[in-house]
């Protein structure tokens, strides 16, 4: 299992250090310092070996977090558990910074004695571990015998995410469909790989313990439905092609898996406030909001002109926002001239690209940049490797298009139903990494 | 007010300062001092002087504080044993606190501290801690176990915790569950046969029904340990992955990674036509390219996992190449591994895709990457045969960019493709000597050398190309040193006019100047084998080679079973067992596949058989032939005494063909019954078993007369024979060479396929004698086309009718015609043709001239000549 852990910050000073096995000697923690921080080539593995002492490690800005064991140990765990760490300190003083490691160095060392037990990852989920270790001392003498108790069980209960007693006097979720499209696309226009990994945010404000069932147009569960035979006619018209194929998804642990996996209902007890419920990949029919058409050409040795059309692909009475176009120039660039019918473009030396930004545009227009580059000669033989052209933008619909068909809430034992629940859907769209070779 | 400035270093005689302030009457200065001295602690200052101070602190009811001290304390009571034993009151207190969270806290401090003294003291609150009426105090006692058992296991043991953490795994949390799991299982490891998890299928049951309700850890315990647990049947195997498929949903990659390893386990056992074998397979590819999508870190330990997988069921993955291309801002780690799991997922299906990939990839900037997409084009070209052309021209492209370091990777792969293709792309070679000049690595070098040594005779330079390197041969790598010597011997046997001096040159620079004893023999070998016999050289030397296989950098299949048993943890991420890198008792144990359920097994990949090296000076090709010639061969006087001429045994199929299966064989006429004698040899590291043995379609008819009887497992390095007995009343097809027979041999890793001859004595049948007059009709009868005339030396005939006879060849007649002994021979073949021969032997000269007439026979017998 784990044997410690310990946190760097970009010197390689140590900022924490926890040992959890006897087998991890203090010269461990210069160890990693010396050939992972201060190596002098980059380290080229997250996952370093260093005298029969395996490090992982994780970098947040310019920290290092890094987990040494000498055991076979779960080396996906190790990651997870190095991620769950970031995000548990994250929510308890924000950014991970060398500033905030040592104003809350005692409150870390208190969570790691929490949630790592001789190297094995315990309860890490924020809103049990919130209830007894916070940054004024454990509450543990003001409160009574019921209170820990309640902690206790949440914090080793089946539903550890949730405690009991929430109330709230408006009951109110709001449900984020983000999805990030990703593509990769040859020089004449042939998609190389498309997909959208979209994500289910969910921030509920809900009393009591309610019962959630969240459904979507997931083609399977249409197709089923469908098959069902009593609306045949109905079903087909509420399908029909609005319905989507999910590669894969994965839940947040207070879904029911087996019941998914049987019955593929998405069926659980939220937690309170805001969480990701799903995760989801799509591979089929994905719209792609832009299309990039490149255009490099090469006059001699110290001179290329560029041209870039951009043309949106949705519907017309649809808005993009945050459109930037990033087309990458040698380093051997001396000026840029550039021309562009819509937003700005700019040549950022720093960078070694043209930056181009528009602030909207609707669907189904197009437009177009063009730059001159000048060169200055080199004796460089190797020819420039002409990185792709990335393109970032945000759009108010979901690329894979799918739908949320209803989020019903049940919960028996207070006195509000399913219609009493104000509920708000919302779909985004972003560019993940959305790039043509030009 | 911050607490960074704890981290401020401070003057000297800061220790001195932190005393007095620890024994401060002020509580909030305490609380200070302590942080300080931890912060100081952190940094590495040695802070083991102010032991009795802060332990001082620890009788507090600031929980806080308490927590401060037993940080403290666990770093420093070993060093401080006598000191540390102040603070067992202190636990013992604590661990009847009626706050839960306290009690736990003293129990999993307390087993941190590796104190005999202390850990004395530990039992009895454990043991009350382990029936703890609250959850969170048993599960924190359930880790506290294993904490005990590393350092003093004996104790564990009489003091009966172990049956306790057993009892645990029914416990009705399913928290506690988990650990206890957890805490078993690493005990067990150090004890590998102690039983001690003890799984049967009512434990399993308890751990699947915790599995649903635990923690994403929890869940990651309980499945690494269903990992180990070996089912009865297919049935149990099949209901434990049914439940345990619905892990693959999880967020959390372990979960899913460890869910993969326990389906990739049990799968072995399921039988391979059951549809729900196939479902499992189909559910297993898209939670693998999910991972795909976590991030980098993550990523790389998924594909070096799926990199396993692909080797192991390569069918689960083989539609999924495109989420394996390569993104710009991928770090190189997660790069690299794609680009490998690339070549293993090209076939015909998608070459082209990856090809343009490959392409692109090569015009990269990291120097790492770019080799690797280079040499991945050369093993496309490698894998997919359709594919070779475009890859040699793409490589061709490639090295006109004049880069040093793609250039070189270019030759070393080239250089395998004319391995695997030989004669189809040298024409490529002028290219390839343009860039001599700029070729720096060993690796490029040799790969250089051996094309001009290999295609010298069309290379007109070729001997100035060699020379140029011999000047420096001192300075070269052995690599560089052993295939130059070896390139001028093959130049020197192809030109040996010109050469003579080159080849003096290196031969001496090898064996004299050199004190490499692996140069050295070579050259000794390479001058023996020259001034003795050119010929038999140039046979050795110049032999055909064998081809290149397909598949590369495969892991051995043994270690393939082991580390996908170990899916998801760093032997995983290494390739590498446990044991290569884990000290101690641990990870020892092999773990193993379970074996499968019906014939199917394992599907073992080949044995990992990297490049052939340049040079194989041995000849393969044995006679395989074996005709008359052979039969004639009487010079030994080793007369064979009764039956009929047996052709010593070849190997008929290597065991590089044939995933370390190796057959050798040959056939005999025994008593009436032709026998196919085989030596299967098992060069594989997995026992071999259900053997069987088919013929295709041949010229006499000849089949298996029994199925082939190796009743017995054949497991590694073994060798058995087996002799099988033929009929001649199979379906018959005219085969070329005439004594051509086509042979699938199939076991549970594979079927393969080898072709051998027969030598056509074998089918002489013992009736074989014609009546004299009948045999002169028949010789007057035959018309001449149907005459052959041929010459066969050496032999004495003074045995040769006799021996002739033991192959059922009979003579009829005799008699001597001007000085010359004639002989009239017949012969029968198991399919009724006769054949009759002359034999004309001249007196004093060896050589006999064989007329041969045949009746009804189709064609001319080519294995006579």
């Amino acid at each position: 299992m784990i044997g410690g852990l310990f946190i760097y910050n970009h010197k390689g000073e140590v900022l924490i250090s926890r040992v959890y096995r006897d087998d991890i000697g203090r010269n461990a923690v210069d160890a990693f310092r010396v050939n992972v921080i201060h190596a002098r080539q980059q380290v080229r593995s997250p996952v370093t070996n260093i005298a029969r002492t395996s490090f992982f490690h994780v970098k947040r800005s310019n920290i290092w977090l890094a987990v040494v064991t000498k055991q076979n140990v779960n080396a996906a765990m190790v990651f997870e558990f190095l991620y769950k760490m970031c995000d548990v300190m994250a929510s308890y003083f924000g950014k991970i910074s060398e500033e905030n490691i040592k104003n809350n160095f005692v409150l870390i060392y208190e969570l790691l004695d929490e949630i790592l037990d001789f190297g094995y990852p315990q309860n890490s989920e924020t809103g049990s571990l919130k209830t007894f270790i916070t940054q004024q001392g454990i509450k543990g003498q003001h409160q009574t015998k019921e209170e820990q108790s309640q902690i206790t069980s949440q914090v080793t209960g089946q539903i550890g995410w949730r405690r009991e007693g929430i109330k709230y006097r408006r009951n109110e979720l709001f449900l984020d469909v983000l999805e990030s499209v990703n593509l990769l696309m040859s020089p004449q226009g042939q998609v190389l790989s498309a997909h959208v990994s979209g994500r289910v945010v969910m921030k509920s404000y809900l009393s009591g313990m309610p019962e959630c069932k969240f459904g979507m147009n997931d083609k399977i569960i249409i197709d089923k439905a469908g098959k069902g035979g009593v609306t045949n006619e109905a079903g087909k018209s509420t399908s029909g092609k609005q319905s989507i194929a999910i590669d894969d998804c994965t839940f947040n642990q207070c879904v029911r898996l087996s019941k998914f996996d049987s019955e593929r209902s998405i069926s659980f007890i939220p937690p309170d406030g805001e969480y990701e419920l799903m995760r989801y990949r799509t591979t089929k029919d994905i719209i792609l909001p832009f299309r990039v058409i490149p255009l490099v050409r090469e006059v001699g040795r110290t001179k290329l002109e560029v041209k870039v059309v951009i043309k949106s692909n949705f519907k017309p009475s649809l808005l993009a926002q945050k459109i930037e176009v990033r087309i990458p120039t040698p380093l051997n660039t001396s000026g840029v001239q550039v021309i562009c019918m819509k937003g700005k473009a700019k040549y950022k030396a720093s960078e070694n690209a043209i930056v181009w930004k528009i602030k909207r545009m609707a669907g189904m227009k197009e437009s177009q940049i063009s730059a001159e580059i000048e060169l200055l000669p080199t004796n460089d033989k190797k020819k420039w490797a002409r990185p792709p052209i990335s393109m970032n933008f945000e759009v108010p619909f979901a690329p894979s298009g799918l739908k949320v068909r209803y989020l019903k809430v049940f919960e028996s034992k207070l006195n509000y139903s399913d219609h009493d629940v104000i509920k708000w859907v919302r779909y985004i769209g972003r560019s993940g990494i959305y790039e043509t070779r030009c | 007010m911050t607490d960074s400035k704890y981290f401020t270093t401070t003057k000297k005689g800061e220790i001195f300062e932190l005393k007095a302030e620890l024994n401060s009457d002020k509580k909030e200065k305490k609380k200070e001092a302590v942080k300080k001295v931890i912060a100081s602690m952190t940094v590495g200052k040695d802070v083991s002087a102010l032991f009795p101070d802060v332990v001082n602190c620890m009788q507090t009811d600031n929980l806080e504080l308490k927590k401060l001290v037993y940080l403290y304390l666990m770093n420093y009571a070993k060093s401080q044993p006598d000191m540390a034993i102040m603070a067992v009151n202190t636990f013992v207190k604590d661990c009847e606190d009626p706050n839960p969270l306290i009690r736990a806290l003293a129990v999993r401090t307390m087993g941190c501290i590796r104190v005999d003294k202390i850990t004395e003291y530990l039992c009895e609150p454990l043991r009350k801690c382990l029936k703890d009426e609250d959850p969170y105090v048993r599960k924190t006692a359930a880790v506290c176990v294993a904490k005990l058992h590393d350092i003093n296991a004996q104790l564990v043991e009489d003091q009966g915790f172990l049956d306790t953490l057993k009892d645990l795994i029914s416990d009705s949390n399913p928290m506690v569950v988990a650990n206890a799991v957890a805490a078993l299982s690493e005990i067990a490891e150090s004890h590998p046969n102690s039983n001690l998890l003890d799984l049967n299928p009512q434990s399993i049951n308890k751990l699947l029904t915790a599995l649903n309700e635990c923690t994403e850890w929890g869940q990651i315990f309980i499945l690494d340990c269903l990992a180990n647990y070996t089912p009865r049947d297919d049935r149990e195997s099949q209901s434990i992955c049914e439940r345990v498929t619905p892990r693959l949903s999880h967020a959390n990659s372990a979960v899913v990674l460890s869910a993969v390893k326990v389906l990739m386990k049990f799968m072995e056992m399921l039988p391979k036509d059951l549809d729900y074998y196939g479902t499992l397979l189909k559910k297993l590819a898209p939670p693998l390219v999910t991972l795909l999508s976590a991030e980098p870190e993550l990523q790389y330990v998924a594909l070096r996992n799926i990199n396993l997988i692909v080797q192991k069921r390569p069918e689960i993955l083989k539609h999924e190449m495109k989420v394996f291309f390569v993104k710009y801002n991928d770090p190189i780690y997660v790069k690299l591994e794609k680009l490998d799991i690339m070549i293993r997922l090209a076939s015909q299906a998608n070459i082209a895709q990856v090809l343009a990939e490959l392409k692109e990839y090569a015009t990269e900037v990291d120097v790492d990457f770019v080799r690797k997409a280079v040499r991945a084009i050369g093993r496309c070209a490698i894998k997919v045969e359709q594919s070779a052309e475009r890859c040699v021209s793409t490589l061709l492209d490639l090295i006109q960019t004049k880069v040093n370091y793609v250039v070189q990777e270019a030759i070393v792969v080239i250089k395998d493709i004319f391995r695997k293709y030989p004669n189809k792309y040298e024409s490529v070679i002028a290219t390839l000597c343009e860039n001599l000049d700029s070729l720096d690595e060993p690796e490029a070098r040799a790969a250089m050398i051996w094309i001009v040594g290999e295609y010298a005779e069309r290379i007109d330079n070729a001997d100035e190309l060699l020379e140029s390197f011999l000047e420096g041969f001192h300075d070269e790598s052995t690599q560089v040193q052993l295939q130059l010597l070896t390139a001028i011997v093959k130049l020197f046997l192809k030109k040996p006019t010109e050469t003579q001096e080159l080849v003096q040159q290196v031969l001496s620079l090898a064996t004299q100047d050199s004190d490499n004893p692996d140069l050295r023999d070579r050259g000794y070998i390479y001058w023996r084998l020259l001034s003795t016999d050119p010929v038999a050289a140039k046979e050795v030397v110049l032999a055909e080679k064998p081809l290149i296989s397909e598949e590369t950098d495969l892991i051995e299949p043994t270690l393939l079973e082991e580390l996908i048993c170990h899916i998801g943890t760093l032997a995983s991420v290494y390739h590498k067992p446990p044991s290569a890198f884990v000290e101690g008792s641990r990870g020892v144990m092999h773990k193993r596949l379970p074996l499968g359920g019906d014939i199917g097994g394992s599907p073992a990949m080949g044995a990992g058989f990297g490049a052939a090296p340049a040079v194989m000076p041995a000849s393969l090709n044995a006679p395989v032939g074996g005709g008359l010639g052979d039969l004639f061969d009487l010079g030994g006087g080793v007369g064979m005494p009764m039956g009929a001429y047996i052709p010593p045994k070849t190997v008929w199929l290597p065991a590089m063909k044939a995933k370390g299966l190796e057959i050798s064989g040959t056939f005999a006429r025994r008593a009436g019954v032709i026998q196919m004698e085989l030596v299967l040899t098992n060069k594989a590291m997995s026992v071999m078993t259900d053997f069987a043995i088919q013929f295709n379609r041949n010229s006499f008819g000849l089949a298996p007369a029994g199925p082939l009887q190796v009743l017995t497992p054949l497991g590694p390095n073994q060798t058995i024979e087996v002799s099988l007995p033929l009929s001649t009343v199979g379906p018959v097809m005219k085969m070329d060479p005439l004594n051509n027979l086509q042979v699938a041999v199939k076991n549970n890793i594979d079927v393969f396929y080898f072709s051998c001859q027969y030598p056509i004595s074998m089918l002489f049948v013992e009736d074989g004698k014609m009546e004299r007059q009948v045999f002169l009709a028949t010789w007057k009868d035959i018309p001449n086309d149907n005459e052959s005339q041929f010459q066969i030396q050496d032999c004495h005939l003074n045995s040769a009718s006799n021996k002739l006879q033991g192959s059922n060849i009979f003579t009829i007649a005799k008699r001597t015609v001007e000085g010359q002994d004639m002989l009239y021979m017949s012969i029968k073949l198991s399919n009724g043709i006769w054949v009759l021969a002359e034999l004309k032997v001249q007196a004093g000269n060896p050589n006999y001239t064989v007329m041969l007439n045949k009746s009804k026979y189709i064609s001319s017998l080519r294995f006579f000549q």
